[in-house]
This record gives structure tokens, sequence and C-alpha cells, in this order.
């Protein structure tokens, strides 16, 4: 399939996404289905299915010690080893599983092929390239600011650090443009910050052709659920204003388990919600999996200990060898004539005579 | 065998695949001559018990495929899948982010875009999402799904022998997606069918039967083993016997047998021998076997089980002639294996002890259950202690880099310890730009059993982006010399050098230092052990 079928089935997928709520509340007034069951179908989904899944990977052992050394290994005192490239024990691996997980780590390692030929010889070099480690770091970080930010919604009082966080994140005191100072709230950067990210992640795939060549639908897909994700949050917060009180009381309903459906919430928070139910429904079935699989990564999360700490593989099995005795049977003449030692002097007279 | 193009011909390489091209499912491979490697000969599975000998032609539209063979491979597929929890993840979580899509060896030498190591895993993803995911069960190609057909299968196996196994890929990626973990259990797949390359299958075939890859017999590698020490005594006056299979000696000695039968190999062998002939006197009590002849595993590029296989004599040797300890000689994916599989694989016999150098008393902790020790490790220790008398003029004339090996760099971590040997023997050392060495290095482009003749196109290709960072030191410090501890290594960048860059040569370390070494009683030297007149000496009579 090519990238611009890829796109299109995964657009035409995304609109779908939107235009369900917007039918199913918009001309139907289905509140309850989109409000209160599609969102606990869809955690229930997220949670149960990452789990299921985490609990299937963990269930295949990791037979061999394979951890990708980055560094120089421990060895001698007077040798400077590197104890998180290169883990030496336990103490290694987390401090190396945090810098992978909280600062992308190797990806911050990403360089660019520049290949050139000049009168025919051909010239490598690797380019600075930390754009994808930006934007990969970008857009984790501020969809998770975006993600606590929305504690507000969901809890009375709000904690102190979701005030903090909003307070920081919009700092800036931004009105929208061009209705500055109309009474508009203010900008926050995260949501800035997250768009930017996710449509250079998109762009990406689509002008450079080595990604464009391995991107798939399910790469695109979940790049413009997010994109309309974030936009539908954007329009809710600085055009289509809804209700917050409401939307609070719909929140905070479903998560103390006694579910409401109030009234006169716009139709366009329920496309925001039901693309958020998407989202995380489709989670344990994608490559959103990366999130939970990092952690499992047996080149990342075991030390490099197998030549002093013994590693069992479970299913070890006992396999066929050709043994030395084996081997002396076949070559025992000759090793004698060359002078090597052998186990049994005798058996080559015996060999001569039954050949006799 | 196709002829080689020259290097002109090759450089023309184009790393952006057309955009409007159709997506890579529906390309269907070509299997071009002088990138894939022969068919596996029937013989050579046999003799080992593989399923499926047969005389079958890559280049043929018939493969002569086990009626029952989509079977095998799901099956097969679905065991390793509960086996092996970096296949299943690395299955599952590739976000497809590009970053290794140009740390491939064989993507920039080639720019096959099949070659980029995510695509290549998408190969087998592709079948997977549509055998075990239900996404791809139900959506096929929209969720990157694809049915297993012979096509899928050519196309595997002409990609899988496409890759080194050299983990660079790894190092880049931000969840430690190993392609060479994906490599070799597809290649364990496509050996269900008997499809395996000979250059492969046959040194594991002769591995198993006389103890080492090429097949050399007992005798003959005593005799081998004679000539060098004909050579050594013609350089150096001195006679430097070793011993064979020697029960009750406390180290037994194991190296590639490339070293032992292939130049520039040959020259580290004699390294070695001259380095066991020197410590003699201070306490070495050393022995080589001819049965495990050979440090190199082949199986490893064949199966885990085959790696096990051959694995095996390594402990079994040590236990029969009851040595303490094993040293094991200059070689990549050998200490790979011996890194990260042996203990597990195979386990040491009671019989060993934790390693202890007899010379100067140090403890290798780090190598307390394998009991096995690199030989590089060994020498730095020896040199920490100045228990060797070296003269580092005596490779005056040469100018040297260093090629880590992938194995030893990113399955291992033996970064420093070659360098401070060879910093100990050589004045004139330099360094490659800091992107292609340590953990980041380039593989030779012909490692994990691609060095074979027919596929040079492949290894000229995969060996570019080193022997480019090889002409970079060579045109800015005049570097003359590329060390390297891999046997492969010292085979296969001969050849690279002399299509890229033919002024410089291909050494072992331990060549480096025997040169340098300084025995009581040697005549005076006048050739390095190759035979080429030492700096200053360029005069004198070779007697």
């Amino acid at each position: 399939m090519n990238f611009v079928l890829s796109i299109l089935f995964s657009s035409f997928a995304v609109i779908v996404v939107v235009l369900i709520p917007w039918i199913g509340v918009g001309a139907f007034d289905l509140r309850i289905l989109f409000g209160i069951i599609i969102p606990y179908a869809a955690m229930l989904t997220f949670f149960v299915g990452i789990v299921v899944r985490v609990i299937d990977w963990s269930r295949s052992p990791v037979p061999f010690r394979i951890p990708t050394t980055a560094g120089q290994e421990w060895s001698f005192p007077w040798i400077k080893s590197n104890p998180i490239d290169n883990p030496k024990g336990t103490g290694g691996v987390v401090i190396r599983m945090i810098f992978e997980v909280l600062t992308f780590r190797s990806l911050f390692r990403n360089t660019r092929l520049e290949y050139r030929r000049v009168d025919g010889v051909p010239k490598i070099d690797y380019e600075w390239e930390k754009w994808l480690w930006v934007a990969a770091l970008v857009f984790h970080y501020s969809f998770l600011v975006i993600f606590l930010r929305h504690f507000r919604f969901f809890t009375e009082p709000v904690p102190g650090f979701v005030t903090l966080l909003q307070n920081l994140d919009g700092f800036m005191q931004m009105g929208a443009a061009p209705f500055n100072g109309f009474g508009l709230p203010g900008v926050y950067l995260t949501d800035m910050l997250l768009m930017a990210a996710v449509t250079w992640l998109l762009l990406r795939r689509i002008l450079y052709s080595q990604i464009r060549y391995v991107s798939l639908p399910a790469d695109y897909f979940p790049l413009l659920l997010i994109i309309a994700l974030g936009f539908s949050g954007m329009l809710m917060r600085y055009l289509f204003r809804v209700d917050v009180t409401a939307v609070k009381e719909l929140a905070i309903g479903l998560f103390k388990f006694s579910p409401v459906s109030p009234e006169g919430i716009g139709v366009i928070f329920y496309i925001h919600l039901f693309i958020l139910c998407v989202l995380i429904a489709y989670f344990p079935f994608s490559k959103l999996m990366h999130l939970a699989g990092i952690f499992l990564s047996p080149t990342r999360n075991l030390s490099n200990n197998s030549r002093f700490v013994r590693h069992v593989n479970p299913w070890n099995y006992p396999v066929q060898t050709h043994t030395y005795d084996e081997y002396e049977d076949e070559f025992r003449d000759k090793m004698i004539e060359a002078g090597l030692p052998v186990e049994k002097e005798a058996e080559s007279t015996v060999e001569t005579e039954e050949k006799e | 065998m196709a002829d080689t193009p020259k290097p002109a011909e090759i450089a023309k390489i184009d790393h952006y695949p057309s955009p409007f091209e159709k997506g890579w499912m529906n390309k269907q491979v070509e299997i071009k001559p002088g990138v894939y490697c022969y068919a596996s000969k029937p013989k050579n599975l046999e003799y080992v018990g593989m399923p499926y000998p047969r005389e079958w032609n890559p280049a043929d539209e018939d493969w002569k495929l086990p009626e029952n063979w989509k079977e095998i491979i799901e099956e097969g597929f679905k065991d390793r899948l509960d086996k092996y929890r970096s296949f299943k993840l690395f299955m599952d979580i590739c976000v497809r982010c590009g970053a290794c899509a140009d740390k491939c060896h064989f993507f920039i030498g080639s720019g096959d875009p099949k070659n980029m190591p995510v695509q290549r895993a998408e190969l087998l993803r592709s079948v997977y999402r549509k055998n075990h995911t239900i996404g791809g069960k139900i959506l096929g190609p929209f969720a990157g799904a694809r049915e297993l057909t012979e096509d899928v299968l050519k196309e595997w196996w002409y990609y899988l022998y496409q890759c080194t196994e050299c983990r660079r890929c790894s190092v880049f990626c931000p969840y430690g997606i190993d392609t060479a973990e994906i490599t070799i259990i597809g290649r364990e797949l496509t050996n269900l069918l008997g499809l395996n390359i000979d250059w492969i299958a046959a040194p594991v075939a002769n591995c198993y039967r006389t103890g080492n890859h090429l097949g050399i017999q007992p005798h003959a590698y005593k005799d081998m083993m004679d000539f060098f020490t004909d050579e050594i005594e013609d350089i150096t006056g001195i006679r430097m016997e070793q011993d064979f299979n020697r029960k009750g000696a406390e180290i037994l000695f194991i190296t590639p047998s490339g070293d032992v039968f292939a130049d520039p190999g040959t020259f580290t062998c004699m390294g070695y021998m001259m380095l066991f002939h020197y410590l003699k006197e201070q306490g070495l009590d050393i022995t080589w076997s001819t049965y495990a002849s050979e440090g190199g595993n082949f199986g490893f590029f064949t199966s885990h089980e085959m790696a096990k296989r051959l694995n095996a004599k390594m402990y079994a040797e040590a236990k029969r002639l009851g040595v303490k300890w094993i040293l094991g000689g200059e070689c990549g994916h050998m200490w790979r294996v011996l890194n990260q599989y042996m203990d597990t694989f195979n386990g040491p016999p009671d019989s060993l002890e934790e390693p202890v150098s007899p010379i100067t008393g140090t403890k290798f902790e780090n190598a307390k259950t394998t009991k096995m020790v690199h030989l590089v490790e060994f020498t730095a220790d020896l040199m920490k202690h100045n228990k060797l008398k070296l003269d580092p003029s005596r490779n005056d004339h040469l100018k040297v880099t260093f090629h880590d090996s992938c194995n030893t760099a990113r399955g291992m971590g033996f970064l420093e310890e070659p360098r401070y040997v060879i910093k100990n023997v050589c004045n004139n050392f330099y360094e490659m730009p800091p992107e292609t060495i340590r953990e980041l290095t380039f593989c030779c482009g012909s490692g994990s059993g691609l060095n074979a003749g027919e596929n040079m196109e492949l290894r000229m290709r995969g060996g570019l982006p080193r022997a480019n960072a090889v002409k970079h030191v060579h045109e800015k410090h005049g570097v003359n010399m590329l060390s390297c501890i891999c046997a492969i290594d010292r085979a296969v960048l001969t050849s690279l050098m002399e299509y890229w860059v033919p002024e410089v040569e291909v050494t072992g370390v331990h060549e480096m230092v025997a040169n340098a070494l300084v025995f009581d009683g040697e005549k005076k030297r006048t050739t390095d052990l190759r035979g080429e007149p030492l700096p200053g000496m360029e005069d004198e009579e070779d007697v």
C-alpha cells in the first residue's frame, strides 16, 4: 500500500471517529451512550488490555542475557567502566531504564546519514539530527502535562499540583489571537507544543522518503487521532465554550462510579471525549504499547553480567554433540602419527588388524 | 559468481525511495547475484542432522520446499514467540520512527530500503500480524499484515542473509529493538526448511566433525603450527614449541581456526604462540586443543541449538584435559557467544576454577562463572603489571587505527582493553571518527557467516561505512594499518581495504604485541612477523 492510500485510509478512519459522536449526540442525543457507557468500556479495554498484553509478554521467558552494551564493560579496577550504558548490576540497569524512559536516551544518539560522492568516491558523514528526539520528548511531556491538567475536571477540590501546573503552563498569559483581552482564557504552552510536535511527527513521515517507505496506516492513524483530540480540545477551550461545571459533574460522576448525564454540554465535548475513548481503547492493540514494552525490553533491562553470574534458561534442553571419543575414533591414527596425545593408544592396532 | 562492480559503480547509491512507488508489500523480491550466498549443500545439513537437506538454488523459481512448509514455518514462529520474550516484544512494539533506518551498514552501502533495520523486521512482522494479531486478521494490509507465501519466504531469506547481526541499530532504537535477535530467529525459521547458505552450513558441519570451521584435521593443525614455529624461529632465532591436547595443563587456549589458516590471522596466531612462550618461564602452563580448535561458532548463525551444540566442545575439552580455566583468542562473535550465551547454554563443569593469572595473580572477577578470559584482557593485565618487555618502536612503521568488532563492542563492551594493549606496543595510534567506533562501530560487512566469495558485491557495499572511516584516517593521519580483535575481520577487512582503501593493511592486536615483545637471547630482529623490514632495518640483509 503506498503512503497516499495509507494516509487516506487513516484520515477516513479519523473522520468517522469524529462523525460518530457528532451525529450520535448532536442528532440523537445519545448522551448516556457517549458520556457514560463508551467511556467506561474504553477505560476497561485500556486497563484490561494493557494488563493482558503485559502478562502475555512476560509469559515468554528471557532465555539469554542479551543487553545491548553501549559502553565499556566492568573489568579491571583500573579501567573505567560505563555503569549506565553497560550495567554490571541492577543499580545500573535501573538508571539506564530511567534515562531511557524519561529522557529517550537512545533516541538522543540519533544522527543523519549524509552520503555524497566526490569525483565518484563516496564520502559519508553522520550529521547532527536531534529533531526526532526533540519532537518525541516535547510530544510525550506535553501530553503528560495536559493529562495532569485535566485532573481539575475529575477532582474536587483540585489538587495543588494541578493548579500549579496550570499556572506554569499558562504563564505566558497570552490571549488567543485575535481575541486578546476579550475574556478568553490564556493559551497553554503545552497545547501549542503538543500540536507542533505531533504535526512534525506526522510531517516527517510524509516528507522523509525513508520514513514514508516504512510507515503504515497504523502509524498515521494514532497521529491523526491525537491531532483531532488536541484540535477538538482547543476548539472547546478557545472557541466553542462548553459548560465546564456540567463537564466536571459528568467527569466526577464517572470517576466516583455514580455516573450522571448533565444537560447542556456542547457536542464538541462529546467529540473530544469519544476521540479519547477510541485512542485508549485502540492503545492495547497497537504500537502504542511501546509505553509498556520498553520496560520489558531485554536489550535494555538486563545487566551485562553473564560472565560472572549464571543466567538460567528455563527451557534449556540437552543437545546432541560430537564427543571427543567420536573425534578421536575418527582421527586416532593421524593423531598418533602427528605425535598428538590420545586417550586409547591400542585402538589403532585393533583397527589395523580388523582391516587385514 | 557475478563480477563485482568497480567502486565507482557501487558508489552510486540512492538512499531515497521514490514517493509514489507502490507499497513495499506489492514488490516481489528480486534475488540478485553478487548479493546472495549459495545454498547449503545437502551433505553439510545431513552431517549435523538438519532438516530437508537437498540440492536447491536460490536463483531458481522452485526452491523444492517440503509440501507442508507453511505449517512448519508458522509452527516454528509460534514456538519462538513462546520461547523468546525478545522476539515477541520486538514484533509488537516498534513504532517505525525510523531512527534505525540509516544506521545499518547494508542500507548505507546499498540504498535498498528493505535493508533498513525497521523494514527488515517488518518483513517478518507483517506475517506475524496476519497470524497473531486481531487487527491483522481483520484488516489485512490496512493493518500492515500479509499472508505468508513462497515469495514472502524468499524475501525473508534474501534479507535475513543480508544482515550481519551487528546490533548497531539496537543502540539507536528507543525501545532497544535488536534486529540481530530478529535475524537470528528468522534464520532459525529458514533452517527449519533446509534453507541455509553453504558458507554457514559447511563450517558448521566441519566444526562438528573436526572441531573447527575449516575442517582442519588434527595432524594438519599440528603441521600448520609447526610451520609457524619454524617461521618464528627464522625471525627470532628461538624455537617456540606449543603443547597440544596436553592433560593437566592449567589453561586451555581456544581461538578461531581462521587464525591458523588464513592470512593475516596467521600472524596473529604466531603472536599468541610467541606470547605464550615468553610467559613460560614466568609460569604459564597452557595447552592448545585440536578437538576444541574453534573459538568461533557458525552454529550461532544457524540456530540457538546449533550454537549450543558447537559450543559444548569448549567445556567438554576443558574437563577432559583437567584444566583450571580457558583463555580465548581474538574473535568477535565468538566472544558474543562466550559472554552472553555459553554459561547459559552449557554451564562450566565443576572441575574448572575461577580464573587467576598465573603471572600477575590477578583474579578475573568478571569471568567468575564462565571461567573464560579474553586473551586481550589477559595481556592488558600483564602490561599493567609490567610483565612484558616491549619495544614499541618496532611497530613504528605502522600507523594504526582500531576497528571495534560489532560483537565485542555491542555484545560485551570490550572497548578499552584492546586500546590499552595497542597503545603499549605502538607509538602511532589514531582513532577513527567517534560515530564509527566503540558502541557505534560499523560492521566489516561480512560477519554472521556472510564472508563468502559469491556475495562480494554485498560485502563491499556493507563494508563501505567502515572503509570510509578508515579512508578518513588514512588521508588525515597516514594510517596504514587497521587493527582488530576478530578473525572474520582479519580475513574480510583485507578484501575490503583492497577494494576501497588499498593502502591500508589489516592486523590482529597480538601480531603487534609479538613484534614489540623483546625476548632474552633472541637474535637481532630485522623484520616483523610478515617478513617486512623493521624501521631502520631496511638495509639489513635478512638471513
